[in-house]
């Protein structure tokens, strides 16, 4: 079954570059602010959104996602709103492939089936979720790849050549491979052990491998897209979100515009 | 699960679950460690001398056993169950919390770690830590919640003058959980060389596991000083829950002994329909910090805070295995408010000279209820896990006293 991520890292091979996919939290300052930054991403130069959904407790993420996902919450997002705000999404952009990213708690509490149909509804094409790694299959990933949802697993450094072909047994969609020891956002990616690892896991997997964690520029993501079949850039937007906000912490007229900057900028690194 | 028929000791299973409590919900970098842990842990067990190195740290240094102490004045005020004590508040570190560390300690050093990471709450675990990383010259972080260091500052200082770094966690909502997370997110960015002890029976498997193990020493002093005593088990057992290791600690020896009624206290805080840290009673099944388990949460999915007077109980979950053990109805899970835990620990100071902890104040306000309405040849037995010398500020200031 071809999916959304299928079908556009098929295109993009076609024209000889890597993805830019992008990482916002759902909800971030505010619902309708969140609408406005996600359906101007693809413009900007995004290939793939991940679309965060906002837990209390996230332990793989820095301060700056920890700080997204809770003004998502304080600003009353819900699971049930981030499905309709991808929704609202899908309704203007059919293409553009669209990962929901989190942990699992919120899915479930939400209930797993009722999750898998209600996000396949909605058009996701993926799921990542950090705290499930493949001793956990059978909770989520296997009825997700059999509800036509591409499971999408982390890869880390810790990932060696024998842990590898578990971790991708079950993975579909791409390989989002870690390229720090650590939290999101936190310390800048290796460049030289980013290639060495990728080329590693190249001999374990046929799939699209995309490098994230720690990307903030147009020459990062250049020197990455080189090795890597994607480059995604996550707390570089959110801390574009927070700089833009007001005082009182709100939206202002320029949060879109400071994230949709910041991805134009960057994605010049794809886009050589 | 693998079970002898009608035995409730056998748990966890391969995979680390009780039931459908526990697991490994962790990110992937944490996992080959987790699975090196859960192998080295294997290993220490089936070498008698790593027994034998924490016997003998636990007899000279923590001062093990502990007595099992006949509370004779409380007995005859409630007029009813004949009531021991377990005495761990008289461990090195003044709780049972040294228990756990020890151990995790000794494997740490079998591993070759140098580097001791933990969180704490009230304090506790991160002193325990502490005095034990200091012993063996260890390099010890502690994360600790904002809040807490706040209302926990001597406790702060002892961990400073036993060498240790204290790192406030200031996310979320800065109290236990948050500082788990912190912990959690270091040991992401240290894999090589550093050691996550955990001061609970929750996390990740092999902990809950693990730390029950080194907390079974308290249920194995319990069920020999009893026969020794009284010639008999006793018939009921009571403990404070907040993760819940002082408890599976006395619980788990006595688990198959049917004949022993086993009773969980959680904190009520304010009161159940208020604020509160009963994760069983007030709470549901989800998954954090590594396992799944009864938490305190929203419709969302969203981890709520807890609040109790005592700082060591408010957590919103609770160790997997009591989650399964309440399932299954072996251990009967009931609550305390912070109004009758504070009652339960002004009456013990004055009728058996023991300043509790706010923690076993909760068991014993358990006691203080179903006691009185128990024939006198009822024995039982409360786990007296903590000394309340670090709660006096905390107590004097509800009690309206300038210090």
């Amino acid at each position: 079954m071809s999916t959304r991520i299928d079908r556009r890292f098929a295109a993009l091979k076609e024209e000889g570059r890597a993805a830019l996919v992008t990482f916002v939290s759902a909800g971030d300052p505010d619902y309708d602010t969140s609408l406005k930054i996600i359906l101007g991403l693809p413009k900007a130069g995004s290939d793939m959104i991940e679309l965060g959904m906002p837990f209390t407790d996230p332990m793989a993420d820095g301060p700056v996602i920890q700080a997204g996902g809770l003004r998502a919450l304080d600003g009353g997002q819900t699971m049930k709103k981030t499905l309709k705000l991808l929704k609202a999404f899908r309704a203007g952009d059919d293409v553009t492939p669209i990962v929901l990213m989190g942990y699992y708690n919120p899915i479930y509490v939400y209930g797993v089936e009722k999750f898998l149909v209600d996000a396949k509804k909605a058009g996701a094409d993926g799921l990542i979720i950090v705290d499930l790694p493949p001793e956990e299959d059978e909770e989520l990933c296997i009825p997700a790849m059999k509800a036509g949802i591409n499971f999408i697993r982390l890869a880390t450094p810790t990932t060696d050549d024998v842990r590898a072909p578990k971790v991708f047994r079950n993975t579909s969609g791409f390989v989002y491979y870690v390229s720090v020891l650590g939290i999101t956002g936190t310390k800048a990616p290796d460049l030289k052990s980013v290639k060495q690892n990728v080329n590693r896991l190249r001999k374990h997997t046929s799939l699209p491998i995309c490098v994230g964690f720690g990307v903030k520029s147009a020459e990062q993501a250049r020197v990455i897209a080189k090795d890597a079949d994607g480059v995604v850039v996550g707390s570089a937007l959110v801390s574009a979100v927070e700089k833009s906000l007001n005082k009182q912490g709100k939206a202002t007229a320029k949060t879109p515009k400071a994230v949709h900057d910041m991805v134009r900028e960057i994605a010049k690194g794809v886009r050589l | 699960m693998t079970a002898i028929p009608n035995s409730y000791r056998t748990g966890p299973d391969e995979k680390g679950l009780f039931g459908i409590y526990g697991g490994r919900f962790v990110a992937e970098t944490l996992m080959p460690l987790i699975l090196q842990l859960e192998q080295a842990y294997k290993d220490a067990k089936a070498d008698p001398s790593f027994q034998a190195e924490l016997d003998d740290f636990l007899e000279h240094y923590v001062g093990r056993p502990s007595p099992l102490y006949f509370a004779e004045r409380l007995t005859e005020h409630l007029g009813g169950a004949k009531i021991y004590m377990k005495r761990d508040e008289l461990n090195h570190t003044g709780a049972h919390k040294i228990n756990n560390v020890m151990g995790q300690i000794l494997l740490a050093r079998r591993m070759g770690k140098k580097r001791i990471i933990a969180e704490t709450g009230a304090g506790q675990h991160g002193v325990a830590t502490a005095t034990a990383c200091a012993r063996f010259g260890l390099e010890c972080i502690i994360y600790m919640g904002e809040v807490d260091i706040a209302r926990q500052a001597p406790n702060v200082f002892r961990m400073k003058l036993l060498g240790a770094t204290v790192v406030p966690a200031k996310s979320g909502s800065r109290t236990l959980k948050d500082a788990l997370n912190e912990a959690l997110r270091d040991w992401v960015a240290n894999v090589e060389d550093t050691f996550y002890c955990i001061g609970t029976v929750a996390g990740p498997h092999p902990y809950p596991e693990m730390v029950r193990d080194f907390q079974s020493v308290i249920g194995k002093e319990t069920k020999a000083q009893m026969m020794k005593r009284e010639g008999r088990l006793p018939d009921s057992l009571i403990a404070a829950i907040g993760g819940g290791s002082n408890a599976m600690g006395l619980f788990h020896p006595f688990l198959d002994d049917a004949s022993v009624e086993i009773i969980g206290v959680e904190a009520a805080g304010h009161g159940l329909k208020k604020k509160h840290a009963a994760s069983i009673t007030g709470g549901k099944p989800g998954i954090l910090h590594g396992n799944r388990t009864y938490l305190l949460m929203d419709d969302d999915g969203q981890i709520t805070e807890g609040h109790s007077i005592s700082a060591g109980l408010d957590y919103p979950g609770i160790g997997p295995e009591h989650a399964w053990l309440h399932d299954m109805k072996r251990v009967q899970y009931v609550s305390a408010t912070d109004k009758e835990a504070l009652e339960a620990f002004q009456l013990c100071c004055k009728l058996e000279g023991i300043i509790p902890a706010l923690e076993p104040s909760h068991a014993l306000a358990h006691v203080m209820k179903i006691a009185p309405k128990l024939p006198k040849e009822h024995l039982m037995v409360m786990n007296m896990c903590g000394r309340g010398d670090k709660d006096i500020f905390t107590v004097a200031e509800i009690l309206g006293v300038k210090l």
